[in-house]
């Protein structure tokens, strides 16, 4: 446990601390998430060298995540959810981690994993849930089906009005007309999560303003841009594969 | 009202009004009327009178009495009906008269309309043809009427035009109808040779029964265009005649022109083809497959399943019925069903179907996964799984532990899977894309398997119409063949020796028998498993027999569901248990391999063992016999059946009773083959016995009390085998003089 949280606080920081004993900080990341106690030290130390210093990655399995693609995705999470991302990786329940599989994250437990790995890569079509996939410039692009683990993390909440439910849900942005609720403190271009009035969670979005502007904001000004709604099942089925 | 023709002249309200009235029409009518015309309408109305009382006297006297007599006769009427047809008239005749009346004279309206109803009895009776001649003196009385009222003989001959029209516009519908069904009644007379004298006789006798068309009729009837009311009809008449056929029955008609005639009119009237009617004919009786036959016309109630994963169905049910969704719990059997009777906003669309608080699913595919029910922790496999509903019912089940893998062959189909595990907060599946038929090499071990497999969707009739006209023998045969594939790999991927499981359901939403119980049949047959109860009380109970097949009677715990009856989509759900893990590798009958399982019961396995080594003793004589040298090895081979080389379990070698044509090769055993062959002659059954647990050691023992399961499953054709076996089997002596013959053979050879 210990050694993960180092290594995620050492991640955010950027910084690598090289501990004398403890090297798991200078151990790629993939290693990282997986307990490190499923490694030998000496295969560690291989596969570091395979892929730090070749920078080998193999693009037709399920593999995971490179320290890179991990980087710009926690990133993107932590926009929404903040610090809480290490309450993603090490849940009480056993540990999950992330792998890519044809530009997808999967967010998959341990036990999945090893069952997955029979697949062949072309037959394999999903695992456990997708948060998102990365675009071909190596950008992460977040995806609806994430929401249900970032809901209950979000720190920014923004609630909308009945009337103006069914106009996110098709896509739109929501106006201040709309806007129910927000969180106190909202910093501008904050990533914030959607909710109806009955706290059903609804999508992804940025916010537009800060809280005190959306006070003052005129009623037919944006002030949540719209990323992602789960109105998208039906609109964009296909995009979820 | 409008009999003022003086506004000024103010009439007095009160009392007498009407007397007032007439006096007033009275007064105003005389300015129009002479005297001369008041003395002809008195006897006019005089003779009216007269007329009313002595009808029949007057009635043979028909036809005007004026100067156009001649050519002017009413004509008969043909039918009493149209009396009331008259008395319509009459209604209107009275309007009629009293319009012009009221201009003319309506001090004598009493009058007029005396004989109005003078005219309209005397018209019953006349015929409306002006060429006809009859019935002189009515028309001397219209035409003593005529001289009186100028315009009443041509109100009379206009009332008499629209009474005709009207005459002949019903008369016609009752005459086609009447015409129709009278054509029907004489062409069966002429089929039955029946009188053809009285129509009134032959009207009750059709009232009472159904008389089949003659060939000729029905041919008649594939050109005409089709009337499908009178085919309903006739659809109803035959099925209550087959119902009770030693009673309603025509002479001389066979049960089967009866059964043919129902088949064509119901492929005409519900539009399948002969194919599938005759299939649905062999399953259904007459009266249910009519029922049968209506609910796929109709289409099922919608019904949604709440994930109890996010929700709960009663603030489902609240939030729903807030949005102005009717809706009402499925029943009893389900905790999870809700049933939509109607709804105002689109019920795919809500944003709690969005949020993943329900699934559009049918009834009947909670049923399955109900009958599988997987418990917390295990590891699933949904062979056939698209669009999954049925999935993401058993990760619910499951709370979103264990290891649902979700299968379908369809690389599209398995778009909609993906996205409805997102959209309903499925974590723990697997979604692949294979042959079903490839499974256990992929992965094995599982559980509990699903297999709804894909069939001919007979059942789902009411959803795609399509299927009545577009199955035919090849699709079904199809159907079942892939189903026998599918589920011999589902059975092979199942783990029987799971904690907690060891489960298959199979279900189809299919009625056929074909696909139903004739491949849960065949897998009891090919593999070690059983049917065990599905868990559903309700439900009618799968067929053990069907036509000229004969499935194991265990086919009872299967279970099948009827639109008609149960109001969801036809379907067929199945249950079995793998006992054993081994796969038999021997045709149907043969014995199986067995390992493990309960390590009781050696004293009755070696008598079963001893019974078991005497067929295969007499086979390898026998072949013995017949083949040369050469050939040994093979025979040694078939004498020594060998199981499956299984990756899951290693390799047993078979008790001398399990036969096998499949040959194969394996090293060690040939030695044991050649002792066999030189101890064949002497001692047989012993010896064989003993190099058998010489070489089995363990396995033997588990072997046979393996045996001793299958038996229970097999004994009879055991038994069949044995018997057949010892028939043929020749006695010792016959055999060592053979022998010598043999070897005299090969070595002059």
């Amino acid at each position: 446990m210990l050694s993960s949280s180092t290594s995620t606080v050492a991640i955010f920081t950027g910084a690598r601390k090289g501990k004398g004993r403890d090297d798991t900080a200078q151990r790629p990341l993939f290693l990282r998430h997986s307990s490190a106690t499923l490694l030998p030290r000496c295969l560690c130390n291989v596969f570091s060298s395979l892929f730090c210093s070749k920078r080998f990655i193999l693009y037709s399995i399920m593999r995971p995540l490179t320290e890179e693609e991990t980087k710009t995705m926690f990133e993107k999470l932590s926009k929404y959810i903040g610090a809480n991302i290490k309450l993603l990786v090490d849940r009480p329940d056993g540990t999950y981690c992330f792998r890519l599989h044809h530009d997808r994250v999967y967010y998959i437990s341990e036990k999945i994993l090893r069952l997955a790995t029979n697949m062949s890569r072309d037959k394999l079509v999903s695992v456990g849930t997708c948060f998102g996939k990365f675009t071909k410039t190596q950008k992460f692009r977040l995806h609806i089906t994430a929401l249900d683990f970032l809901a209950p993390y979000a720190k920014y909440k923004v609630w909308v009005k009945p009337g103006a439910e069914q106009s996110f849900l098709y896509g739109n942005h929501i106006m201040k007309s709309g806007l129910g609720r927000i969180t106190e403190n909202t910093p501008q271009y904050q990533g914030v999560v959607v909710y109806s009035m009955a706290d059903v969670p609804l999508g992804f979005g940025v916010a537009a303003k800060t809280t005190q502007e959306c006070r003052k904001a005129d009623p037919m000004s944006i002030v949540v841009f719209h990323q992602a709604d789960i109105g998208e099942y039906i609109r964009s089925e296909d995009t979820l594969t | 009202m409008g009999r003022k023709f003086d506004p000024t002249n103010k009439v007095k309200r009160g009392p007498g009004r009407k007397a007032r009235k007439q006096k007033g029409a009275e007064t105003e009518l005389a300015k129009f009327l002479t005297f001369v015309h008041l003395l002809i309408l008195c006897s006019a109305l005089k003779r009216v009178q007269v007329a009313l009382t002595p009808k029949e006297e007057i009635q043979p006297k028909k036809g005007f009495s004026d100067e156009n007599s001649e050519w002017l006769t009413p004509a008969k009427r043909k039918r009493k009906i149209n009396q009331s047809e008259g008395d319509e008239d009459s209604d209107s005749e009275w309007e009629q008269e009293e319009d012009v009346v009221e201009d003319l004279e309506e001090g004598e309206k009493e009058e007029v309309e005396a004989s109005d109803d003078g005219d309209e009895d005397d018209d019953d009776e006349m015929v409306d043809d002006y060429g006809a001649m009859e019935d002189s003196s009515e028309g001397e009385e219209e035409g003593a009427d005529s001289d009186g009222e100028e315009l009443l003989p041509i109100e009379r001959a206009a009332r008499k035009q629209k009474k005709r029209q009207k005459a002949t516009a019903q008369e016609s519908e009752e005459e086609e109808d009447e015409d129709s069904e009278d054509e029907k009644m004489i062409v069966k007379e002429g089929d039955e040779e029946q009188e053809d004298e009285d129509t009134v006789q032959v009207n009750l006798d059709g009232v009472d029964r159904f008389k089949l068309p003659a060939a000729a009729e029905r041919e008649k009837e594939g050109l005409l265009p089709v009337d499908l009311q009178s085919i309903h009809q006739r659809i109803k008449d035959n099925v209550d005649v087959l119902s009770h056929f030693s009673e309603k029955r025509e002479e001389g008609k066979e049960r089967t022109e009866y059964v043919s005639l129902l088949k064509a009119d119901l492929c005409t009237y519900y539009s399948y083809n002969a194919f599938l009617m005759g299939k649905l004919m062999d399953l259904f009786p007459h009266s249910e497959l009519v029922d049968y036959l209506e609910a796929n016309e109709i289409q099922r109630p919608v019904t949604i399943r709440t994930n109890t994963l996010k929700t709960r169905r009663r603030d489902l049910a609240q939030a729903l019925i807030n949005r102005g969704v009717n809706l009402d719990p499925l029943g009893k059997w389900s905790k999870v069903g809700l049933v939509i009777f109607d709804s105002s906003v689109p019920i795919g669309a809500t944003p709690e179907y969005l949020a993943g608080h329900y699934m559009l699913q049918g009834a009947s595919s909670l049923l399955p996964v109900m009958a599988l029910s997987p418990q917390e922790g295990e590891t699933v496999l949904d062979m056939s799984s698209a669009p999954g509903g049925k999935t993401t019912y058993m990760a619910q089940l499951m709370r979103n532990t264990g290891v649902i893998v979700a299968n379908d062959a369809s690389t599209d189909r398995l778009k909609s899977v993906v996205g409805n595990i997102h959209r309903l907060g499925v974590i723990n599946t697997i979604i692949c894309n294979y042959d079903g038929r490839q499974f256990p090499k992929v992965m094995g071990g599982f559980d509990r398997v699903l297999l709804d497999a894909p069939c001919s969707g007979t059942g789902v009739i009411s959803k795609d119409p399509a299927v009545k006209t577009s199955k035919d023998e090849t699709d079904i045969l199809r159907s079942a063949h892939l189903q026998k594939e599918l589920i011999l790999a589902a059975i092979d991927s199942v783990n029987a020796d799971s904690h907690t499981g060891g489960y298959l359901v199979y279900s189809t939403c299919s009625v056929m028998a074909e696909e139903n119980e004739w491949v849960v049949d065949y897998a009891l047959k090919k593999r070690n498993v059983k049917l065990v109860p599905t868990g559903l009380d309700f439900g009618k109970e799968g067929f053990t027999r069907f036509k000229e097949r004969r499935f194991h009677p265990s086919l009872k715990l299967t279970r099948r569901f009827y639109p008609h009856s149960h109001n969801m989509d036809g379907f067929f759900v199945a249950k079995l248990k793998k006992f054993s893990n081994i796969i038999p590798t021997a045709p149907a009958d043969s014995g199986k391999m067995e390992e493990k399982e309960q390590p009781a019961e050696a004293d009755t396995s070696v008598t079963s063992e001893e019974t078991n080594t005497k067929p295969a003793n007499i086979k390898t004589k026998q072949q013995n016999k017949i083949m040369p040298q050469g050939k040994a090895t093979e025979t040694k081979q078939r004498s020594k059946t060998t199981s499956n080389s299984e990756t899951e379990k290693p390799i047993s070698q078979s008790k001398p009773e399990v036969k096998s044509k499949q040959i194969k090769a394996d090293g060690p055993k040939k030695k044991l083959v050649k002792m066999d062959e030189d101890d064949s002659k002497e001692d047989g059954k012993t010896k064989k016995k003993l190099q058998i647990l010489k070489v089995d050691g363990e396995t033997t023992k588990k072997s046979i009390t393996e045996k001793k399961e299958k038996s229970l499953l097999k004994k009879t054709i055991k038994k069949k085998r044995k018997n057949l076996l010892q028939k043929s089997r020749m006695g010792k002596n016959k055999f060592m003089t053979l022998k010598k013959m043999l070897r005299k053979q090969d070595a002059g050879q």
